[in-house]
């Protein structure tokens, strides 16, 4: 069992933030701030605009680490056994690559510009997870 | 080199942003979805707060400026298709979302705290990218053959 503290305020400022990030990657290059799309640019065969996308994407990965080295704490822990990791990681991979996107792309830019592609898959995914999460922690006892 | 360091920084506050709103926890993430069970509402604050901020940030950038500052031109999807390929894909990615906990979104910045279970998934999860694509591109050149 894992519970977790609800966090309203740090999680809407975060919201703000990763917001934030939205629109100032559109204000400056023009870009949807979708972490598929970010990130698939830089898997083979890569994309001629790599530099950017691993630019943005070694931020990311710095802020946390700044963060907590600043003091700063950052809540993890992982429920999942390595199998599920395993198992959910490929699906993940295969579905967003398919669906275009994931909760940046299509849950935050998409909505924010009202694609109705975007609002199909996000109320798609997200009730996905809530049958997923529902079926292994209730019905398989997971 | 003005669009990398733009973009090294926003990446900064987008992994910031991650960071401290709990998305880069997969205990979390799976307590929002787990309604009758241990349920953290915090991630809807979240999806709220960076919804809000996007709408409201987008008409502004789009209403002021008729170009990006460091690029020629907006490049904004315009696909209207909801097809059968947009729906299965996203439906897997939520039940992968809800058997690992992780998002690409989340996963990316959770690299940085340097634990293991966040490079597990995430290479599986290039794997499973790169899979699909080879499946996706094989299909298209048998549809165009």
């Amino acid at each position: 069992m894992f519970i977790t503290e609800f966090t309203p305020w740090m999680s809407l400022g975060g919201g703000v933030l990763i917001g934030l990030a939205a629109v100032l990657l559109m204000a400056m290059n023009g870009r949807i701030a979708g972490m598929t799309g970010i990130l698939s640019g830089i898997l083979p065969p890569v994309s001629a605009d790599w530099g950017w996308r691993a630019a943005f994407l070694i931020g990311a990965i710095l802020a946390p680490a700044l963060f907590v080295a600043a003091g700063g704490t950052v809540e993890f822990a992982v429920p999942p056994s390595t199998l599920a990791l395993i198992v959910g990681g490929l699906i993940v991979g295969v579905g967003v690559y398919f669906g275009s996107g994931c909760t940046s792309g299509h849950g935050v830019c998409g909505m924010a510009r009202l694609s109705p592609r975007s609002i199909a898959a996000t109320l798609v995914f997200m009730v996905a997870a809530f049958v997923t999460v529902f079926v292994t922690r209730h019905m398989m006892g997971i | 080199m003005n669009k990398i360091l733009s973009s090294l920084f926003i990446g900064l506050v987008f992994g910031l942003g991650i960071s401290i709103s709990g998305m880069a926890n997969p205990a979390k993430v799976l307590n929002f979805f787990d309604v009758f069970g241990t349920w953290d509402p915090s991630l809807a604050f979240v999806m709220g707060g960076a919804l809000i901020t996007t709408a409201i940030g987008y008409r502004i950038v789009f209403g002021r400026q008729s170009k990006p500052i460091f690029e020629n031109a907006f490049q904004v999807p315009n696909n209207k298709t909801i097809d059968a390929r947009l729906l299965l894909g996203s439906a897997g990615f939520g039940v992968g979302w809800g058997i690992a906990g992780f998002c690409p979104g989340g996963a990316i910045p959770a690299l940085g705290l340097g634990h293991s279970e966040t490079l597990v998934f995430m290479g599986s999860m290039i794997v499973g990218i790169l899979i699909a694509r080879f499946l996706g591109t094989r299909r298209a050149r048998l549809v165009a053959a």
